[in-house]
């Protein structure tokens, strides 16, 4: 059947059956492979999108669930975000697979908690597995980037 | 090349390494389409001119760089970008001793070709060995730059330097774009003239040894990067496995494929017919797309004749493997020096313990995949891979071609840590293609990825030591046992023991170790239940990964047992001395240098500190994984253990590396932390068994790796040294495990002799 959203601002329209994961139909038929399959089961959160602008595991989400809603992948985050920076001057990946997961989960957690503290880190990311295990770095980046919104907010 | 061409035989595997070694290396530097082609070149052919032999080809694919007209250098890179920037790192040694603008420097990964001879990333190998050839490829096309600068210029060109891609006489200048785009660079290095060409020393570098950003960064951070999961051509199909109950001797009786026809986008399901029996009785289920074939695959009933292990469990693993211990006649003597049974027979006292390992799975976040399609009688295999040399032999009796006809197109992987060392997973992409006369990309399912893994085998082990009556070690033997994955997957790289028999060097190393302990007996056997039970696969460090559990925590029983401090105890046995002393270019300092890092992980982990209760540091050492490519290291962790509960709290780890000269010591570090935190985390947190043949755990509701939160401080500290760079991806995953074994017994006095180390095992022990 086809199914209409948005994604990344523009308007889409995929013709599969309605169960097909979001992941697949972003990667497969829409042509975007930033969202990368890993675990099939929301459990390593590479698959991370978002949904209306919250952080959603596409591989367990039936593309039917997102109709006529906004779907933001990798390819769709400004290249100017702090995070973008942040991730470069951290120098956090490594095989790179779970990162851009990692990033949309971290843009969440920094409109949750602009100034998060280690706890809070540990509890949003720790949905995302990094086996590369760059975890040290992933939390500077995120720490990174908090900092730099926080300038750029009092400097605006 | 280098390390693995030691271990081949030659007659084994066709290729005539051994005079390829001894031919003397030219290096080419000519005019080859829009720029200048510098390159090693092949040996045994003839040509007119430097440009006609890169015209034609005729130079080694391994290591060979271009100069465009617009001033950008091209840096072919042969190894498998896996997390490590290798390609960063192979880069900055070239662009430091040709003098380069870094900020013109791009990478281009290489495709798999015939005349690669081999192209393997794996054992920590790439920068050890390419830092030579890589170093002279640079400074050759420094000096030819400079001759033809000079030129140019209408200087002499002794009067010019090069730096930062120009060559500079007083105050003329020119760029290597121009000389590229302006003059005729025709020059060939010859073996002598390499070997005596004015290599930098360590003070006057550059770009090794400073920071850098890796340049494959940016394109992970914005998913551009392409890894093979995301090939595609035009008209493929997909594929998804139906893998079988048992990982050998499966046989498809019988599909019924009827319900699956309901699902919308099924093609039908191929059962393989495989001549190279890489996948026996496997079926695949080809759909329009991905979700259509997995949909199809929950539809298809297959009706196996499983093979014989099919009942196999982890505990008749393990079972077997004691036994084989046991039999003094099973196995390899890879260290047997005379008065073993002397030295045991005449001890004051005698220490002997044994040791478990369980299965470990890769679990690299990409499952494995790959795209296969014939293309102007070429067959072509999209896919990461880490060893491109050993698949494409398989490939080719799999679709009956000659290798000639195989191509492996390179992408990033989505980690190796071995697991892609072993290209199985190509063959049934490739099988169902023939099949079907078009393309196919095959992927795994997550579980699909965990039942066909190539795991890290379980292991035995038992260590004893001998002593006198002033406590002095005069004896030592070390018995292990595991499946071999080189036996099962690459037998040509067996060397010969002492007795005679040939054995897996990567399933013993790191046992070799450079403590002098009097006679030294060390015995690796095959554990062939294993091996007839699933693909045992290189799980990165190899062998060191289980063999170092056993040979650390052992120390630490021994220093107990003598009542002395367990970093004192180690000390006291690496004397640098006899086979310890350490040689040139790889080992300087021998056992010395061990002692170095193990005195400085002292210091840095506040140990002899007090702590609180149930807290203790333990530590545990390393020369990583071959005595001819030692990386020292030393490692202090700190833990907490909840008595109530047993669980195990990792709050600090410490680790030392000397791995001489260290490249690109930003990828050097993130490199040590992903691999203490990767023996962390198989020590406490991963681990599967065996069950009715297959493993347990596939998928991550049970499987559970490392997360943010489990993630301790940690110290990384590289000792300054500009002796020969040895490899950094594997050495620090060895010593986490004993470290923390050890730390367990520092906190709460119990001894924990099997990995993983699970809450209910430390609450057993507690409560014994």
């Amino acid at each position: 059947m086809d199914i209409q959203f948005e994604l990344n601002g523009k308007s889409v329209q995929v013709d599969v059956p309605e169960d097909t994961p979001l992941l697949w139909a972003i990667r497969d038929h829409l042509g975007l492979t930033g969202t990368k399959f890993g675990c099939g089961i929301g459990m390593c959160g590479a698959c991370t999108v978002h949904v209306n602008g919250r952080a959603t595991r596409s591989c367990i989400t039936p593309v039917s669930a997102v109709a006529n809603s906004a779907v933001t992948t990798i390819e769709g985050i400004d290249p100017s975000h702090p995070l973008q920076a942040a991730w470069i001057k951290a120098q956090a990946p490594q095989c790179g697979y779970c990162q851009p997961g990692q990033i949309m989960q971290a843009v969440n957690l920094l409109e949750d908690f602009p100034d998060p503290s280690d706890e809070q880190i540990n509890a949003v990311m720790s949905g995302n597995l990094c086996r590369c295990m760059a975890y040290i770095r992933i939390k500077e980046a995120i720490k990174l980037a908090a900092g730099e919104m926080q300038k750029e907010k009092a400097d605006g | 090349m280098g390390k693995l061409s030691r271990f081949i035989d030659s007659s084994k595997t066709g290729k005539d390494t051994e005079s390829r070694q001894l031919t003397r290396r030219q290096f080419l530097v000519g005019a080859a389409g829009a720029g200048l082609t510098l390159a090693f070149a092949r040996p045994g052919m003839a040509f007119a001119s430097p440009g006609d032999a890169i015209a034609a080809g005729a130079y080694e694919p391994t290591i060979w760089y271009q100069i465009q007209r617009d001033g950008r250098i091209v840096i072919n890179i042969a190894e498998a970008e896996m997390g490590q920037h290798i390609g960063t790192a192979l880069a900055r040694i070239v662009a430091d001793e040709l003098e380069a603008d870094w900020s013109l420097v791009e990478l281009n990964y290489v495709d798999s070709d015939p005349k690669w001879d081999l192209m393997v990333t794996g054992g920590s190998w790439s920068v050890w060995q390419d830092f030579t050839p890589m170093s002279h490829a640079g400074a050759a096309g420094r000096i030819a730059l400079i001759e033809e600068g000079a030129r140019l210029m209408g200087v002499s060109s002794s009067r010019c330097q090069a730096r930062n891609s120009q060559v500079i006489a007083g105050n003329k200048s020119i760029s290597y774009g121009e000389i590229v785009s302006r003059g005729h660079i025709s020059r060939t290095f010859s073996d002598d003239e390499l070997k005596k060409l004015p290599v930098k020393k360590p003070s006057e570098r550059r770009l090794i040894g400073h920071e850098a950003e890796a340049l494959d960064i940016p394109d992970k951070i914005s998913g551009a990067s392409v890894y093979g999961i995301d090939a595609s051509i035009e008209n493929m199909v997909y594929a998804r496995p139906l893998v079988p109950p048992t990982r050998h001797g499966a046989s498809v009786k019988q599909v019924d494929d009827s319900k699956a026809k309901q699902v919308d986008g099924y093609i039908r399901t191929l059962v393989l017919d495989d001549p190279s029996d890489t996948v026996p009785g496997w079926a695949v289920v080809i759909a329009n797309s991905f979700h259509a074939a997995n949909r199809a695959a929950s539809q298809v009933k297959v009706d196996w004749q499983p093979g014989k292990t099919s009942d196999v469990s982890e505990q008749q693993i393990l079972d077997h493997g004691e036994k084989l211990i046991g039999d003094a006649t099973k196995g390899a003597l890879v260290v047997d020096e005379p008065g073993v049974d002397d030295a045991f027979s005449h001890a004051d006292s005698v220490l002997e313990q044994d040791y478990v390992t369980h299965s470990v799975l890769h679990f690299q976040m990409e499952p494995v995949n790959a795209l296969a399609f014939e293309k102007d009688g070429t067959w072509e295999i999209h896919t990461g891979n880490q060893w491109q040399s050993l698949a494409i032999p398989v490939l080719a009796k799999a679709l009956d071609v000659d290798q000639s006809k195989i191509v492996m197109r390179t992408y990033m992987l989505g980690g190796g840590f071995g697991r892609r060392l072993n290209g199985d997973y190509t063959v049934p992409a490739a099988l169902a293609a023939k099949a079907l006369g078009r393309p196919v990309k095959l992927v795994f399912t997550r579980e699909d990825d965990a039942r066909f893994d190539s795991i890290r085998s379980p292991s035995n082990q038992k260590v004893r030591m001998a002593f006198d009556a002033e406590g002095q070690v005069i004896g030592m033997e070390h018995h292990a046992t595991a499946g071999w994955p080189t036996q099962v997957m690459a037998p040509f790289f067996m060397p010969k023991a002492k007795n005679g028999e040939k054995y897996d060097p990567f399933a013993i190393q790191g046992a070799a170790h450079w403590y002098s302990v009097g006679a030294h007996r060390l015995r690796a056997i095959s554990n062939d239940l294993a091996n007839a039970t699933f693909r045992p696969g290189w799980l990165r460090s190899v062998g060191s990964g289980w063999v170092n559990f056993a040979l650390e925590s052992f120390m630490d029983e021994a220093a107990h047992k003598l009542g002395k401090d367990p970093i004192d105890f180690r000390l006291g046995l690496l004397k640098a001395e006899g086979k310890n002393a350490g040689s040139a270019p790889n080992a300087v300092g021998g056992a010395s240098r061990q002692a170095n890092v193990l005195r400085r992980v002292k210091e840095l982990s506040g140990w002899g500190t007090n702590q609180p209760s149930d807290t203790g540091l333990g530590v545990a050492t390393s020369y990583g994984q071959e005595r001819d490519m030692p990386t020292w290291t030393a490692c202090v962790t700190k833990v907490r253990v909840d008595r109530e509960t047993g669980r195990v709290h990792l709050l600090r780890l410490s680790v030392v590396t000397d791995a001489g000269t260290i490249v690109h010591p930003d990828g050097a570090w993130a490199q040590v932390q992903g691999a203490s935190l990767w023996g962390a985390s198989m020590a406490l947190h991963e681990g599967t068994q065996i069950a009715a043949g297959q493993v347990k755990d596939t998928n991550l509701n049970t499987y559970t790796p490392m997360r943010m939160g489990d993630v301790p401080v940690i110290d990384v500290e590289f000792i300054d040294s500009s002796e020969t760079s040895m490899g950094l991806g594997e050495p620090a995953t060895t010593v986490a495990g004993p470290a923390i074994a050890n730390a367990i017994f520092n906190a709460v006095g119990v001894r924990l002799r099997s990995l993983p180390i699970r809450a209910e095992d430390v609450h057993k022990a507690l409560n014994t």
